[in-house]
């Protein structure tokens, strides 16, 4: 009996974990802060078990700076890559990390930690 | 919040009891007296020091639905302690050592990650090193340190003997030697003299120069370099792809498994509740996403950071990866192949009066060809004579009085009497090898010819037969014509020859080339880059300070055709230490999982989880020490 039990919760488990993991959670796009003078536009990003916002949407040619706040205490998300920007920086935990954008092209451009197991993208437009 | 190092001694001094405890169980030592109490203490305090970060980042994951290497440690730790504490409460046996090594192996490997990687990253940092702070300025006969912020284009600056250089420039007085060898690779030092270009970062040494600063800020050839290598050393490689989808599904995978392991242990295989927990835990702790994550970025990361030092700059992980596939290398001609500066090779008939009188005549002209009569007598230290009347006959050559009598240089007809029969031999045989060749004249008489040709930098011949020996198929593609292009082509041993062909369709005749394989174009940058960006692979050399960055995938600082078998053999050797770290991740996963879940037990090959944690923990450990083994790998030249 009890090992019936075991089996069904095994399977409950692989489903949950089916249904948590793979299932769709869509997050929302978060738009930066532009300044009044439209001189420069910023957002803060809570670097903790991902990034929130994952998704920054930001204006073509405002300058921009994001604000890398690491709570993680993880080795996994010490550092943060823009390949397509040629940025690799570390980022210190529960200190705030400016990291400036190029926002000079349109376009989407993907970010990911050192191991590329996390995934964020900031989107120029 | 502790750093890995301490978080790793402090978790070894408390595990060393239970360590004790399991070699004196083996060797029948006196046990520690309440083993299993003091184990439990222990491993708390390890888990709350130590530990505790695993969950917490792996918790923050999971509330992003995310889940990663912590995960699994703390998933694979939490099981094993928790059970243990039930274990102990019911009079069972324990296994909270597990959970105490598992994180002690695991904080070991992320130690030792951490330093490897930091070495593996060092070539962006050398390079900012060479960045300068100050610079000495010459202003109103003064001198005067300013910040190098501070230095503008146009300001007249001072460098010492042993003083680095402040910035990208041009040498008005002085004359010392340079050590270039932090930015371009070339190890001899270069002599420099007013008119020569110096490059921010390099190390002066013997003398004093005063030199007018250029470029300033990121225009400098170092601050692009820098760019390059870090642009370079954060992209991807497509190969990657894979290993990146595999990474993503990995750590939920590897959980479902284990439960998987569990239940088939308990319910189907009737194993003790004990020992169906123990397969599962070792399945997951064993399991290891990020020895496949940074396979290829630490060698890219290695790879790109040595081909700089060597003055190779290579733009990312694609232009690494096909450039290890490359078949066919195809050439430019002019300053490419050869020097791109004609110099004269030949001169027939009484040597040194014909070529003075062409020196002196040629030094008038502003044809592209005189410049190497000129310099051919000035090597050889002859006085110039005064011309009288001078005149610049298009397309015919030109004239002049010397001494009272009338001389030219350029064709034979300018000359009143037909050409002597052995001079005209002569001329034709020079012309099939390629070569410009003029006629001097004096008093209406042909009295001398001279030869005019591009030759082939000294690094050419030995370069282009090592690229065949390689088994690349060599091309020239260049606008001479036929004859002059087969010379040189003969003289530097490469394969095929296109020649005849207009600046605009060198592109096209890359992309024949591209038929037949993967095609390199190797040019100098500034005309060819329809050419450099056609082609799969454009290398571009720069010749000094006017590095051809845009361009080309690869650029070769230094003006070496050597340069091009270094840079591709360093693609091929980083490429292939990729597939090597990728198929050493994967493989590992494959054989360890199946081990770890008790697959083998039947024939006594199982795993402990502080094993299986001893053994991720070097997995990913051993790929970044495979990729800093390529800072030592041969490089062929």
């Amino acid at each position: 009996m009890i090992k019936v039990l075991v089996l069904l919760i095994a399977v409950l488990l692989i489903a949950a974990i089916i249904w948590w993991f793979f299932g769709r959670h869509q997050e929302k796009a978060v738009a930066a802060d532009v300044s009044a003078d439209s001189q420069d536009q910023k957002v803060k990003v809570e670097v903790n078990g991902g990034y929130s916002p994952s998704t920054i949407v930001l204006k073509k040619g405002v300058p921009a700076e994001l604000d890398f706040y690491r709570k993680d205490p993880s080795s996994c998300l010490e550092r943060v890559v823009f390949p397509d920007m040629g940025i690799n920086e570390k980022l210190p935990q529960n200190q705030l990390h400016q990291i400036k954008v190029d926002t000079s092209k349109a376009g989407e451009y993907e970010f990911a930690c050192g191991m590329n197991m996390f995934h964020g993208k900031v989107i120029v437009k | 919040m502790m750093s890995i190092k301490k978080r790793f001694w402090l978790a070894l001094m408390l595990a060393l009891p239970m360590l004790y405890d399991m070699l004196a169980m083996f060797f029948n030592w006196p046990m520690i007296p309440n083993g299993d109490w003091v184990a439990l203490i222990l491993t708390t305090l390890i888990m709350l020091i130590s530990g505790r970060a695993f969950v917490q980042s792996a918790w923050a994951a999971f509330l992003h639905h995310h889940a990663n290497m912590d995960t699994l440690v703390a998933v694979g730790t939490m099981t094993a302690y928790l059970y243990s504490i039930y274990a102990l409460l019911h009079h069972q046996g324990v296994f909270f050592e597990s959970a105490a090594y598992i994180i002690v192996f695991v904080l070991l490997g992320q130690y030792l990650e951490d330093k490897m990687r930091t070495q593996a990253s060092q070539s962006t940092t050398r390079l900012l090193q060479l960045q300068v702070k100050n610079a000495t300025l010459i202003k109103d006969g003064q001198t005067k340190e300013v910040p190098i912020e501070d230095v503008k284009i146009g300001d007249r600056l001072l460098v010492r003997p042993g003083e680095k250089i402040a910035t990208d420039g041009k040498v008005v007085a002085g004359h010392s030697t340079v050590n270039e060898s932090m930015i371009t690779g070339e190890s001899m030092p270069i002599e420099k003299q007013a008119g020569d270009a110096v490059i921010g970062g390099t190390l002066n040494q013997t003398g004093m120069l005063e030199y007018i600063a250029e470029k300033v800020g990121k225009d400098t050839m170092l601050a692009q370099i820098v760019e390059i290598v870090k642009h370079a050393q954060s992209s991807h490689a497509p190969i990657q792809k894979l290993a990146d989808r595999i990474a993503d599904i990995f750590v939920p995978v590897v959980l479902m498994i284990a439960i998987a392991v569990f239940a088939v242990w308990y319910v189907f295989l009737d194993a003790e509740l004990a020992k169906a927990l123990t397969f599962a835990v070792s399945t997951i702790v064993i399991a290891c996403p990020c020895a496949l994550g940074i396979a290829t970025p630490t060698a890219l990361m290695v790879g790109t950071g040595r081909a700089a030092k060597l003055g190779i700059l290579i733009k990312n992980g694609e232009v690494l990866e096909t450039a290890s596939h490359i078949k066919n290398v195809a050439f430019d001609k002019t300053g490419t192949i050869t020097l791109g500066q004609p110099v004269v090779t030949d001169v027939i008939g009484e040597q040194e009066q014909a070529l003075t009188l062409a020196a002196g005549l040629e030094s008038l002209s502003e044809h592209p060809l005189a410049g190497a009569i000129v310099k051919k007598a000035q090597d050889q230290k002859l006085t110039l004579p005064t011309v009288t009347d001078f005149k610049n006959l298009t397309g015919q050559g030109v004239t002049g009085i010397i001494n009272g009598q009338t001389v030219f240089v350029g064709k034979p007809d300018l000359a009143s009497q037909p050409i002597a029969k052995t001079l005209q031999v002569k001329m034709n045989q020079l012309q099939s090898d390629g070569k410009t060749v003029a006629a001097i004249g004096q008093a209406g008489k042909v009295i001398g010819l001279i030869a005019i040709q591009d030759v082939p930098k000294p690094s050419a011949k030995a370069a282009i037969e090592k690229l065949k020996q390689q088994g690349y198929h060599t091309v020239m593609i260049t606008g001479d014509n036929e004859q002059a292009a087969q010379a040189i082509a003969k003289q530097v041993g490469i394969d095929e020859v296109i020649a005849s062909v207009m600046p605009g369709d060198k592109a096209q005749r890359v992309k024949n080339l591209q038929n037949q394989g993967v095609t390199a174009f190797v040019g100098d940058g500034i005309n060819d880059a329809p050419a450099l960006a056609t082609a799969d692979v454009g290398i571009a050399m720069g010749s000094g300070t006017d590095v051809a960055i845009e361009t080309g995938g690869i650029v070769l600082i230094k003006n070496s055709l050597k340069d091009v078998v270094r840079a591709l053999s360093i693609a091929k050797k980083t490429f292939a230490r990729i597939k090597l770290n990728l198929f050493w991740a994967l493989i590992y996963n494959l054989i360890g999982i199946p081990i770890a879940a008790g697959v083998f037990a039947h024939w006594g090959i199982e795993l402990s989880p502080a094993l299986a944690g001893l053994a991720m923990a070097f997995s990913s450990a051993s790929v970044v020490a495979s990729s800093l083994l390529l800072n030592v790998a041969k490089i062929d030249e």
